[in-house]
């Protein structure tokens, strides 16, 4: 047996060094506890409270009214039996025609009826921006890591970039609001918030496309340099082809960012109410950039704090929140798998 | 007649004549294809060449030997002037000629010097295309469209590089499929398909084991007879096996350069003679 050759003042400094270490982990531990706790609160409140809006318990499981309909004043009153009903102002006006009288009802503005304008909107604004933004993402990036020569100015271009990315999303609003809506004239329109959610999540999608062209490999472009290409002919044959996919789909993660963003659109891009669809009552295909559409956070936010809470404006606030929440973890849900997929597939 | 400023202490040191030592610099041979004169280079402040010169024979192999970060691998990019494309790379003073012509000059189109000298790099780099792609590569970014001509081509440099009976029947298959030897037989194809002059190989049979790598060191044997090449290695048996001549570099300048045989068996300098025997490297 080795002796122990520690004095009793060695023995309580070990003892106290295994409490300090026993204490770090637990406040370690508790902090990442507690992070997931309130994560967990939060989903948990919008799918106990949100989930029964939109999800039925028999066929077709899905509230297809708050899915389909453009949001609607909400009417409550009681029937001859004395109980509470609550309707749509559609089906209001019905129930009064039928009943041959004026029926004594509280309204609540935007509570009723559905969320599709919104849907819709959302994803128009979504999918024009990340286009533009790519186009011009890709062009830039390509410009930086394969082209420019480091040096002070190109220093310049690129902490402009991050900064561009810490700029607080109402600036990008009002500078869409400025420049696009009142110096270009184009209004509030689907093209203003295109253009301002564009500039907004640029940062993202040039960052991800420099990090896709430097993942491929240096031999590509050094092999076909060999053989005599230029350097346009090397990356548009033997580089863009292999970076392509990992832009794209780092980029969808981009579509979370410009899909949830409130401010940018609210001056620029988004009405608080519309009936039409982007698709009807247009003149000529050209109307189509320069209108106005309802839009998820945008609702969201309207509901929030223009309509009075109560447990009758309840519903379409916990319906749109969960329907918006689902909407955005399908689409990073995909963009994880796509993006394991990519790394399995890819031929280096 | 001197190529580096090494090259003088050390004759002295080791009691050679200095012309015994060095016939790599002469009056400028007919059969002269690559001239270097007085190279300096550098990567950033860190000088990498330090007066360099030298001839490279035409349709003779040349090994570039010595070890890790003496700068042959450096000059041998010159060549092509792949180094054009490190922005940290800096050719300070002296001329290479190639085929009599200064490829540093304003004139010379590093595209056009590219097709005329070919390089096949350390790790094999088949691009993730058919095998037939690979070799069409360069023809096709030449702005070669027929398809019988490209037919024709690549299946000259396959057989040229002794591939073709090993991948006639799966052409399409993806080149990223092939073994490590095959690969690089492949970039060596794939660099003969455009008909250059002179062909660069930066050790190229590092990765390979001794099977692939004598296939790799019989093809160098046969393609010497229609081109000049020019190979880095670390391995001394094989700049034995397949060179003709053979420059030693030490610390960014040529220590000496001369016949293999010679080099081998009677180096001029001792740090020559350290360093094919194993003492250091």
């Amino acid at each position: 047996m080795r002796a122990i050759a520690m004095g009793r003042g060695a023995s309580v400094r070990a003892g106290w060094r295994r409490a300090a270490e026993a204490a770090v982990v637990l406040a370690l531990r508790g902090a990442t506890y507690a992070i997931l706790l309130a994560a967990g609160f939060v989903f948990a409140d919008i799918v106990w409270k949100g989930a029964p809006v939109v999800l039925r318990p028999t066929p077709p499981f899905v509230n297809v009214g708050f899915l389909t309909q453009a949001p609607q004043t909400l009417h409550v009153f009681e029937d001859g039996a004395g109980r509470e009903v609550r309707l749509g102002e559609r089906d209001f006006r019905e129930f009064q025609a039928r009943s041959g009288r004026a029926v004594a009802a509280r309204s609540f503005a935007h509570a009723g009826g559905g969320i599709m304008p919104c849907i819709v909107g959302t994803v128009l604004l979504t999918l024009g921006s990340i286009a533009i933004a790519l186009v011009l993402g890709i062009l830039c990036a390509i410009y930086l890591s394969e082209y420019s020569r480091q040096g002070p100015f190109i220093r310049v271009v690129r902490l402009a970039i991050v900064n561009l990315a810490g700029v607080p999303s109402i600036v990008f609003g009002l500078f869409g609001f400025a420049l696009f809506v009142l110096f270009f004239g184009w209004n509030v329109s689907l093209l203003a918030g295109w253009c301002t959610l564009a500039a907004m999540v640029l940062p993202v999608i040039i960052t991800a496309c420099e990090e896709s062209l430097r993942s491929v490999p240096a031999g590509f472009r050094e092999g076909a340099l060999a053989l005599g290409a230029t350097r346009w002919q090397a990356i548009w044959t033997n580089v863009l082809p292999h970076a392509l996919p990992g832009m794209l789909t780092s980029s969808i993660l981009g579509i979370t960012r410009v899909a949830g963003e409130t401010a940018p659109i609210m001056f620029t891009a988004a009405y608080v109410i519309r009936d039409d669809l982007p698709w009807q009552g247009l003149g000529n295909a050209g109307e189509f950039f320069f209108q106005g559409v309802m839009a998820l956070p945008y609702h969201i936010y309207y509901l929030s704090s223009k309509v009075p809470p109560n447990e009758y404006t309840r519903d379409a606030r916990y319906g749109t929140v969960f329907v918006f929440l689902a909407l955005v973890f399908a689409i990073t849900l995909m963009s994880i798998l796509l993006r394991a997929r990519m790394r399995r597939s890819r031929p280096w | 007649m001197v190529s580096g400023g090494v090259g003088e202490m050390e004759a002295k040191e080791t009691g050679l004549s200095r012309d015994a030592a060095d016939d790599g610099v002469g009056e400028a041979r007919a059969d002269t294809i690559i001239s270097v004169r007085g190279l300096d280079f550098f990567y950033g402040p860190i000088q990498a060449l330090f007066d360099v010169s030298l001839d490279i024979p035409r349709n003779l192999v040349t090994a570039f030997i010595g070890p890790s970060g003496c700068g042959k691998t450096t000059l041998l990019r010159c060549f092509n002037r792949m180094n054009d494309l490190n922005e940290e790379a800096r050719l300070v003073r002296g001329t290479i000629m190639i085929g009599g012509v200064d490829i540093h000059d304003a004139a010379v189109d590093p595209i056009e010097l590219r097709k005329r000298v070919g390089m096949v790099f350390q790790r094999s780099n088949p691009f993730p295309k058919s095998i037939y792609e690979n070799v069409a590569y360069g023809l096709r970014v030449g702005g070669l469209r027929d398809k019988g001509a490209l037919d024709e081509v690549v299946e000259r440099s396959l057989r040229n590089a002794a591939l073709w009976d090993e991948v006639r029947d799966r052409l399409g298959d993806s080149a990223m499929a092939l073994s490590g030897g095959q690969q690089q037989r492949l970039c060596i194809a794939r660099a003969i398909a455009v008909e250059p002059d002179i062909i660069l190989m930066d050790e190229p049979c590092s990765g390979l084991d001794p099977i692939a790598t004598m296939k790799v060191e019989e093809l160098i044997h046969d393609l010497k007879r229609r081109y000049t090449i020019v190979i880095v290695t670390h391995n001394m048996q094989q700049a034995s096996r397949c060179s003709d001549r053979t420059a030693f570099f030490y610390l960014g300048r040529l220590v000496e350069l001369g016949e293999t045989m010679r080099v081998f068996t009677n180096p001029a300098h001792k740090q020559t003679e350290d360093y094919i025997t194993g003492r250091f490297g």
